[in-house]
């Protein structure tokens, strides 16, 4: 590793462990209650105690969150492929598309759970419908926006509309298609918790969701934030997963 | 004659006149050039033999044909464009194959192959465009349009963006192309001295309305070799087509 990397590394690893040892520091020296806010030692010790529960509660809404993902990213395309086809199909419903983005996910998560049912299928809708606006706005926009000079080219070779569509406007909206899929997957993972607010799953499996509320209902604070940690940790893994997979792809394409 | 235009007129959507009272006759074979600055109807008039332009008025014909028409019934015309234009997720085979892809002819790819060693970039078959250089862009780009054998080649400030080295070599390069075949060229640049190393005839264009200003002859002999840049003849034609020009800037 070179010298500037591993300062690059460094640094913010440094950083966590000051901000840590003050956190620790100020519940010791103004001795406050662990029910406000609990050290770092008793949220470790919860997150020990708890862990069982909090890695089956992690797959859970990763589950969620990915399976949301997935259905947003399918539905996504189909959508902004019609769009593209059709000025007409694209001018009488982006309007409504546009809802999907400004609806308030929170207020529509509980009606969803009484059309859909107190279960999993429920989970994976509410993470859809949040992570579906940026696929069909950056699908749509790869799949038409091709340069003047492209499209001369395969308009002087007597290009079919077939061929247009699967050698130019498709490979051209790979990269929009992957900066849709990062803002969406993490969007998701918003989507499948908000979901399990209001779902709650049986007794035995839940998700982080479900976890929060219960936990902070009983006010088991150092267990609130072992959760919280660990709903982080799932938003951070799925946009690594995502890069990782986007940067594979776009090899290709970056010029 | 292969191109033949008289009072060829063209005006866009919002009244700007591109082109006015275009005359041109040109033959089969011939390497012609169009010089001028920016805005004065150079590209459009490519892209109007080449079919991607309509709502011309006047007379103009590609074979005996309307240059639309020509182009639907194959007739071979290529472009090369300002930037090399190749598809960035296509390595530089699949970007010459293009062409032969979209017309679905079963070419071998021998051929293919055989093209890609004339413009040297034989071992860069399989390198995607972001790999190469601004030159080696351009050799694929001239490539692709040469693989559909065509009988006029359109070129649109295709070396523009080149240093003065690796132009002065394309140059040489698309000259040995030019003469070893048998298309016609016409070729759009701002490079008084790349128009007249290349071309039989340079036309000069003036802008606002874009309009032929002066046909200047070129009647120096091929091959034409690197020091012919040097000789008085050429430093006189250039200076002929650089004064031209000035008289027709406004």
């Amino acid at each position: 590793m070179k010298k500037t990397r591993l300062i690059e590394f460094l640094a913010p690893v440094f950083l966590l462990c000051v901000v840590i040892l003050l956190w620790h520091l100020v519940t010791v020296a103004f001795s406050i209650q662990p029910f406000l806010l609990p050290g770092p030692g008793a949220v470790l010790d919860s997150a020990q105690a708890n862990l069982r529960t909090l890695v089956s509660a992690t797959l859970m809404t990763a589950a969620g969150a990915l399976g949301g993902f997935l259905v947003s990213f399918l539905l996504g395309s189909v959508i902004a492929f019609l769009f593209s086809q059709s000025r007409i199909i694209q001018y009488s419903f982006y309007p409504y598309a546009i809802f999907l983005q400004t609806v308030p996910i929170v207020a529509i998560a509980p009606l969803i759970v009484i059309w859909c049912g107190t279960g999993f299928q429920s989970v994976i809708m509410v993470a859809m419908i949040i992570s579906l606006f940026p696929i069909i706005t950056n699908g749509t926009a790869g799949l038409t926006n091709v340069s003047q000079q492209q499209a001369d080219l395969f308009s002087l070779y007597n290009a079919s509309r077939w061929q247009i569509l699967w050698k130019l406007r498709l490979p051209n909206s790979v990269p929009n298609f992957v900066t849709g899929a990062k803002i969406s997957s993490g969007l998701s993972v918003i989507g499948a918790i908000i979901g399990e607010f209001f779902v709650g799953y049986g007794t035995k499996n839940f998700g982080l969701g479900y976890l929060i509320t219960m936990t902070s209902g009983q006010l088991k604070t150092p267990y609130l934030f072992a959760t919280i940690i660990c709903s982080t940790l799932l938003g951070v893994f799925i946009f690594l997963l995502i890069n990782l997979i986007a940067s594979r792809i776009l090899k290709r394409w970056q010029e | 004659m292969l191109i033949e235009a008289s009072d060829l007129n063209m005006i866009f959507e919002g009244g700007i006149q591109a082109l006015k009272g275009i005359e041109l006759s040109i033959q089969r074979g011939e390497f012609v050039s169009f010089v001028g600055s920016s805005g004065c109807g150079k590209s459009t008039l490519l892209r109007i033999l080449a079919g991607l332009q309509h709502g011309y008025s006047g007379e103009l014909t590609l074979a005996g044909m309307a240059p639309l028409d020509a182009r639907q019934a194959r007739h071979n015309v290529s472009f090369v464009f300002q930037e090399a234009n190749l598809l960035p997720w296509r390595d530089v085979l699949g970007n010459v194959k293009l062409p032969l892809e979209l017309r679905q002819d079963p070419r071998m790819d021998s051929e293919v192959s055989d093209l890609l060693d004339l413009v040297g970039l034989r071992e860069f078959a399989n390198a995607f465009p972001r790999q190469l250089s601004g030159g080696m862009k351009m050799r694929a780009s001239l490539a692709r349009a040469l693989v559909t054998r065509p009988e006029l080649l359109l070129m649109d400030e295709p070396f523009g963006a080149l240093d003065e080295l690796t132009r002065q070599r394309l140059n040489e390069e698309l000259l040995e192309l030019w003469e070893r075949d048998e298309w016609t060229c016409l070729f759009v640049t701002h490079n008084v001295f790349e128009a007249v190393f290349m071309s039989q005839r340079v036309f000069v264009m003036k802008p606002r309305p874009g309009s032929i200003a002066a046909e200047i002859e070129i009647p120096l002999d091929y091959p034409r070799l690197p020091e012919l840049r040097a000789s008085p003849e050429f430093a006189r034609l250039a200076g002929e087509v650089s004064a031209a020009l000035r008289e027709h800037s406004e």
